[in-house]
């Protein structure tokens, strides 16, 4: 993975510094809270519901077992003894103190580590698929993408200030695992007409209030023009992106607003335009970038391991766990492990510090030192053989994370909600454990087979509820928590928006609405049909009439 | 309608309530009550002197129901700041739906 060179040391060092003189000026008063809110945001820092929260950065998800104790240490002293994984493979830390906040930021600099823009109108952390260069279906590794991306970005004189936030995801395999088509760029790495690797490109999507799908405006770019194409999507949108209205200020709606084909003009005009190799990366730099990347020395080991498979024999609870929670790998005789952080009855994505003590133990021990955060609020060790599977699942049975759901109902992505945030309208946090709780047993959740559940508390969609299969939104309805249901929604290559069902449900009734809405496709299902292959072959009509009656 | 004034603790964000006594509590109980529009406007004021003296930041009104003795926020937002908990603390029906 990525280290830091000397530069990256100095920068967050006086980052550091200079956040720690700001706090102080606020503490002293020669700060005002309107002058003090912009500085705490590009450093991360949100007043909440409760207290301050802290969003630190994970690039592209990415960390080591060094920087994951950090972090539990960071909890156990500054915080509550937990944080939370985000749909950004960020952590966030819930009850921090503004005095404390100099501290943390040193410790976390230590491990290299930072909040810088993790908020504010700027580019945020780049988001890349979790099993990168270990999938089997790769083309091409995307973190070194990733990582030009992030030191390019990074307090990039031109676009700190742009319209709204930008999100930029990038997938290197032929499945999209990366949500790609939901960000303000998404990037596939796919092969060109010369065989070549480059990128797919996609812009405009997202989700909040107005959701659209991002759109293809480049078939094939040449991977080495990334950056010069990049800065001419994002000079476009900053020149003719709103900034009256906050809530039309993101570039899906001036994409949708010009029209792909006039957005992709004037992108291209600007291009053509550009002085490229001012700003694409050199060959040798991209190399030297790249090289930091190389994936463990992994030597071949046989493809059968006779004790994983007796175990899988004996045990069922071992096999639910395997079928859904281990993963193929590229190397013969290893595998990639999802740990769920979705147990009934917790809160999906939170881990405790001791939580984040084990998984970098286990990391250290079975997983050549790294683990990745998935968007999807779990934790991927990627690189695990195969012969170790059995040791490690025992350790995670033990710490209560051998929860085998990987992409099945309980497997829920849920915002923090009213429990925590100030924008939220209703809470998301109990009606994820309620719906944990009523499809409990794994026998259930096997039999309904994978299906995408998201829950946001409010319309911002931080939990991705409009990519659902099933999608909950919280929304507060004269002083009442309301929560409207949408069917429909992917988040992968036949990416689409949930479609509103009817009328919302009060926060009791939800578990059964998801109940009647699991059952309606079970009766409806064809032979091997997914949830969403139901949906779109039967339509809203049967849906709608379980969940409200005829007529 | 009878108002508290509720705002964050500058230093570590805690919710806390204007007092009686013109101090900030993180109790809600101990919150001072305004029952008239004039005294809503003069307990925004003393806040705001506070925020000047860096005790708080995010001042504001919030409408609260007298039930005997007790001071009860009417919206679920303002039930779960006076909880200072969550979900995850204990359980999670201490904060009613």
């Amino acid at each position: 993975m990525y280290r830091y060179d000397e530069f990256d040391h100095a920068f967050v060092r006086e980052r550091v510094a200079e956040f720690k003189d700001q706090v102080e000026r606020r503490l002293s008063g020669a700060l005002t809270e309107e002058e003090f809110r912009p500085l705490r945001l590009r450093n991360g820092l949100y007043l909440q519901l409760h207290a301050y929260m802290l969003r630190i950065a994970i690039p592209y998800g990415v960390l080591n077992s060094r920087q994951l104790r950090q972090l539990a240490h960071i909890g156990r002293k500054w915080d509550r003894g937990y944080g939370h994984f985000t749909t950004r493979q960020n952590l966030q830390f819930n009850w921090v103190k503004l005095v404390d906040i100099p501290d943390v930021l040193a410790a976390l600099a230590e491990v290299e580590m930072h909040c810088i823009q993790t908020s504010g109108n700027c580019v945020r952390n780049v988001t890349a698929d979790p099993y990168a260069a270990a999938a089997v279906d790769e083309l091409e590794d995307p973190r070194p993408w990733c990582e030009i991306l992030r030191q390019w970005s990074t307090l990039h004189p031109e676009f700190s200030w742009l319209p709204r936030k930008f999100k930029i995801a990038i997938s290197g395999a032929a499945e999209d695992r990366a949500a790609t088509a939901f960000h303000d760029i998404g990037l596939r790495i796919v092969k060109g007409p010369k065989g070549e690797n480059g990128f797919r490109v996609l812009v405009g999507g997202g989700m909040g209030r107005i959701p659209y799908v991002g759109q293809e405006i480049r078939s094939f770019l040449p991977k080495e023009h990334l950056l010069s194409y990049i800065e001419s999507i994002l000079r476009v949108y900053n020149l003719f992106g709103r900034r009256d209205n906050i809530h039309k200020a993101r570039i899906k709606i001036l994409v949708n607003q010009l029209g792909i084909d006039t957005f992709r003009e004037a992108v291209e005009a600007d291009w053509e335009a550009t002085h490229k190799t001012a700003i694409d990366l050199p060959e040798d730099e991209r190399h030297r970038i790249m090289s930091y990347f190389a994936p463990p020395e992994l030597p071949e080991r046989p493809a059968r391991d006779e004790a994983l498979a007796a175990r899988r024999e004996s045990d069922p609870a071992f096999a639910n766990w395997y079928k859904h929670n281990v993963l193929a790998h590229r190397v013969p005789g290893y595998a990639s492990i999802v740990i769920s952080l979705k147990e009934p009855g917790r809160t999906p994505g939170d881990a405790s510090s001791e939580t984040m003590d084990l998984v970098a133990d286990l990391a250290e021990r079975f997983g050549h030192d790294e683990v990745r955060v998935n968007y999807t609020q779990n934790l991927v060790l990627p690189h695990v053989a195969r012969a170790d599977i059995p040791a490690l699942y025992d350790a995670l049975v033990e710490a209560g994370l051998a929860t085998g759901n990987n992409e099945l109902l309980g497997d829920m992505i849920c915002c923090p909600g009213l429990d925590y945030c100030n924008l939220a309208n209703a809470r998301s946090i109990p009606i994820a454990k309620e719906i944990a709780k009523r499809f409990e047993d794994p026998a259930r959740q096997e039999l309904i087979g994978s299906l995408r559940l998201n829950m946001s508390g409010c319309i911002n969609a931080c939990g991705h509820h409009h990519a659902g299969n099933i999608g909950i939104l919280g929304v507060d309805k004269k002083g009442t928590e309301l929560y409207q249901i949408t069917l429909g929604g992917s988040p992968k290559d036949d990416a689409a928006i949930g479609t509103i069902i009817g009328p919302g449900f009060r926060a009791e009734a939800v578990p059964q609405a998801i109940d009647t809405i699991v059952d309606t496709y079970l009766e409806n299902r064809d032979e091997g049909e997914s949830f969403l292959e139901t949906w779109r072959r039967v339509g809203a009509a049967p849906f709608k009439e379980a969940l409200y009656g005829a007529g | 309608m009878p108002n508290v004034i509720t705002a964050n603790r500058l230093t570590d964000g805690v919710v806390v309530y204007l007092a009686a006594d013109g101090e900030w509590s993180e109790q809600i109980a101990n919150a001072r009550v305004a029952d008239t529009d004039e005294e809503t406007k003069a307990l925004e004021t003393e806040a705001e002197n506070a925020v000047r003296e860096r005790h708080v930041v995010g001042v504001y009104p919030m409408a609260v129901a007298l039930n005997e003795d007790a001071v009860d926020p009417l919206s679920v937002r303002e039930r779960i700041r006076a909880a200072h908990r969550t979900t995850l603390t204990e359980d999670w029906y201490d904060v009613p739906l």
